[in-house]
């Protein structure tokens, strides 16, 4: 925790495990998806529709995850003032923004078929489009805090640490209330999903991840690329307007 | 007062923020118990049947055997169970394609005043059980037998 704390030292960890990552995870998720449409079984009661989930459950799961990880990085940032944590937090939304509207789409197309329906306003379609609201949310925050080390930076990590109460939220919305959704297949080692669709279901979350990650580490290096160019830019401009003023 | 880190401090007072926020949360979660459900079951309108001109949505499983096509050809009646109990609901139109008996179901309409629930649009409910098509298709027994013979 405390070695990478350098951003030095991260950045050549970083460098040496973004393209591992990103090519190990295409690998993986091509493996996944072919074996989700061509090889596992269709459903007993949706047919050839099951296929969606290989993209589905990933997705919803990194969507949430994201976030989580969005947490724990402005919690580290805002007691312990780690320098990589708000760089790790914003590098993580945009992917997990992503992720929760593949995850949100692919679902409506799922609904169609097998509910009757797109978009129903139940409790967990409703969180999990909040929680793609809130990432917009982070995002443009984030973005309007721009990437010096200000209040600003504090403001966006209290907001993500407050988006987190939507997490629990989206997971138990299926529990307490009535819902269209069904409840969880896999919970705490107990499976209600046959083998067939549970094993692809799993590396494919597993390329997934891999993806993810690999994006993750490609988007801090890029962070930290601008912020070293905006000093530098900023030092050269303060050169110029000193060897003005001596002139 | 100078014996607490700065650090310290932080960490205390992000610890009591995140403590009242998840309190917070529970108990708005806690009083949307009932507005945030998507449906009644049959026992709720058994107990406490809403208004004729109520919109409302009725969930809960299509009993085995209660499925009947009127004689129109179009209309069809099923009673929703909760195992607790029983709404007869009369539908009109087409049906999502997992709609079954013994599947669960959600109907939108509105309850008659002769205690019929006649639904406008009727959802599928997938639970969350998934099993390959053949298996499903197979008795239970047969089922176990081939269970048994790959594990």
């Amino acid at each position: 925790m405390h070695g990478l704390a350098n951003p030095a030292r991260f950045l050549r960890l970083a460098r040496w495990l973004t393209v591992p990552l990103l090519a190990g995870g295409l690998a993986v998720t091509a493996v996944a998806l072919a074996w989700g449409l061509f090889v596992a079984p269709a459903e007993g009661l949706q047919g050839e529709t099951v296929r969606i989930l290989y993209v589905h459950v990933p997705s919803a799961w990194l969507g949430m995850g994201g976030w989580t990880a969005i947490a724990v990085a402005s919690f580290v940032e805002l007691v312990w003032r780690h320098p990589l944590a708000g760089i790790a937090a914003r590098a993580v939304a945009t992917p997990g923004a992503l992720y929760t509207a593949v995850c949100l789409i692919t679902g409506s197309l799922w609904g169609r078929p097998a509910w009757g329906t797109w978009w129903v306003w139940d409790g967990r379609l409703t969180s999990m489009l909040v929680l793609l609201f809130l990432y917009f949310g982070y995002l443009a925050l984030a973005n309007a805090a721009g990437s010096e080390n200000s209040g600003g930076s504090r403001v966006t990590a209290i907001f993500g640490l407050v988006g987190a109460v939507n997490i629990p939220i989206i997971h138990y919305s299926v529990l307490w209330w009535n819902s269209l959704h069904q409840p969880p297949s896999i919970s705490m080692g107990k499976s209600a999903m046959a083998p067939d669709f549970l094993v692809p279901l799993l590396v494919s979350t597993v390329g997934f991840s891999l993806i993810f990650g690999g994006v993750v580490l490609a988007r801090m290096r890029a962070i930290l690329a601008d912020q070293q160019a905006e000093v530098r830019l900023r030092r050269k401009a303060f050169a110029e307007a000193a060897s003005e003023v001596a002139d | 007062m100078s014996a607490i880190k700065p650090k310290h401090q932080r960490l205390v007072l992000l610890a009591i923020a995140l403590v009242a926020l998840i309190g917070a949360a529970l108990l708005a979660a806690w009083a949307l118990r009932n507005q945030a459900s998507y449906f009644y079951v049959p026992s709720e309108i058994a107990a406490d049947p809403p208004a004729p001109d109520r919109a409302v949505r009725l969930g809960g499983m299509v009993e085995q055997g209660s499925l009947q096509t009127e004689a129109d050809g179009v209309t069809i009646a099923f009673f929703v169970g909760d195992g607790e109990a029983r709404v007869p609901v009369r539908f009109q139109g087409i049906v999502p394609s997992l709609f079954k008996e013994g599947s669960g179901v959600v109907a939108e309409g509105k309850l008659a005043a002769d205690g019929t629930f006649i639904a406008d649009n009727l959802l599928a409910k997938h639970d969350e059980k998934y099993v390959p098509r053949e298996l499903r298709e197979m008795s239970e027994h047969q089922a176990q037998q081939v269970v048994a013979e790959t594990q």
